[in-house]
């Protein structure tokens, strides 16, 4: 009897907590997704969407009805199981990183002791989904956009592991709610750790494949890179899961860097604090985009190099000096 | 090691003079014109389907009705009829039609007009839901402008 109402809290925080990581997943595709194509449109000095709705604010929800519409191509000779099998291993994962980010003092689903690791981890299945969906699709651009993208994303999770370890070291934990909790007052790591945000910074935009790292979907070569031969509602799982990734990793640089919830007290603080959690995130977003819309395409080569010649070794001596201060200290 | 690390700042400071001129033009105006509720004037220069000249003196068309254009014309698209009328020098023309799916816009009929009569207008709105949109009546066209 004791266990059952024990179970039922947690049952009702799981309900919660799913229903808010759909409104999380679909919400910030729709709002990402209208504020990249409008703010690509201002960097190029025109407007962007502008016919649906005032200003074109409905346009990522037509857009989003058109692909439910629209028919699921399989190529002939793809591997079938695996084709459709890609875009839901890539869109189920974008969920389970939101369990433990720490919106606000009171919004968190569960606190993990290794809340760090455990998002590394999980974040880490978006690779094998593309590769699957790269293999799949028996398409040469697919494949060679799927290789792209793994040999990306394993080189650039060393220095972004290695500079949130700077980190870790100095709050000595693992959990979100730990890492934020040891910055209040304004104490923001960023202002401790430089660096470690830059390195981070660098690594987050390679992480989640985006210029001037999108050499997995670059167009100009690789038509669209891993989701060539994806339509309709499983290229819009891709998409999904790439803005939620966008949106997860960016969530880690707010708890790591940015302080998370801390900023001006409102009312109700433990709640509130979402908003100013929100603000970095999309601040963030945005400088995603800005950077998008400023450098070009590096080679392959050039990303490999300034990954294993540069960030690798900084991230070590940053990680070194970061242990030889907290020891002395 | 001197090379590692003054690529590394010039590399660094080419990074942020970028972020700041893609910032600038974030906050410039836009410059595009939003096509169906804002037009631009179009050049004179621009070489649209072809349309009889309006004549300053006469108030109407210099066309004499003598087919040239008729027979230039390679994809034989247009038709050119008059008739005699009491009083008239010459025959006076009743039809002048153009099958505009056919044209290639070569501009011989232009060319090759004795009287100067026709010239390239400046519709660029061509869009229509049946062919039919596109046999335009060229006499018509004159009559309903100005």
């Amino acid at each position: 009897m004791e266990t059952v109402t024990n179970l039922v809290p947690v049952l009702v925080r799981l309900v919660a907590f799913l229903i808010g990581a759909i409104v999380v997943v679909f919400g910030n595709a729709l709002v990402m997704g209208y504020m990249e194509r409008k703010l690509a449109g201002h960097f190029q000095r025109r407007p962007g969407p502008m016919e649906v709705g005032f200003h074109g604010i409905l346009q990522l929800l037509v857009d989003g009805f058109k692909l439910m519409g629209k028919q699921l191509v399989v190529p002939a000779q793809a591997d079938k199981r695996l084709f459709i099998l890609a875009p839901m291993l890539s869109f189920v994962p974008v969920f389970l990183p939101l369990l433990v980010i720490p919106f606000s003092d009171k919004i968190q689903a569960f606190d993990l002791d290794i809340g760090l690791l455990f998002i590394l981890a999980v974040a880490s299945i978006n690779v094998l989904a593309i590769l699957v969906g790269g293999w799949g699709s028996n398409n040469k651009y697919s494949l060679f956009g799927a290789f792209r993208s793994v040999a990306q994303n394993v080189a650039y999770e060393i220095p972004m592991l290695i500079a949130l370890l700077a980190i870790v070291f100095m709050t000595n934990s693992f959990s979100l709610k730990e890492v934020v909790a040891a910055q209040s007052g304004g104490a923001w790591f960023i202002f401790f750790q430089p660096l470690a945000f830059l390195i981070y910074l660098i690594c987050m935009v390679a992480e989640t494949n985006r210029a001037p790292f999108d050499l997995p979907e670059a167009e100009s070569e690789l038509t669209a890179g891993f989701h060539t031969e994806y339509s309709g509602m499983s290229f819009s799982l891709f998409m999904m899961a790439e803005y939620t990734n966008m949106f997860i990793v960016c969530c880690i640089a707010t708890v790591f860097f940015l302080g998370g919830t801390s900023g001006i007290p409102l009312p109700y603080f433990e709640y509130t604090g979402i908003i100013w959690f929100l603000a970095k995130v999309y601040f963030l977003m945005f400088f995603l985009v800005w950077i998008r819309w400023t450098y070009p395409r590096t080679r392959f080569d050039q990303l490999m190099n300034f990954c294993w010649k540069y960030l690798i070794p900084f991230s070590l001596v940053n990680l070194l000096l970061t242990v030889v201060i907290v020891k002395l200290i | 090691m001197k090379a590692y690390f003054s690529e590394l700042f010039t590399g660094g400071w080419s990074l942020i003079v970028g972020l700041k001129v893609t910032l600038k033009a974030l906050f410039s105006p836009t410059v595009t014109t939003h096509y169906p509720r804002q037009k631009i004037e179009v050049t004179p220069n621009y070489r649209g389907h072809i349309d009889l000249v309006k004549d300053g003196e006469t108030g109407s068309h210099k066309c004499i009705t003598c087919g040239s254009c008729m027979r230039e014309c390679p994809s034989d698209c247009i038709v050119v009829d008059g008739e005699k009328r009491e009083g008239v020098k010459g025959k006076v023309l009743t039809k002048f039609t153009l099958d505009f799916t056919k044209c290639s816009l070569c501009g011989a009929c232009v060319e090759v007009c004795p009287t100067d009569a026709l010239d390239y207008s400046n519709e660029y709105e061509l869009a229509g839901f049946k062919r039919e949109d596109f046999h335009y009546d060229i006499l018509k066209r004159l009559e309903e402008r100005e």
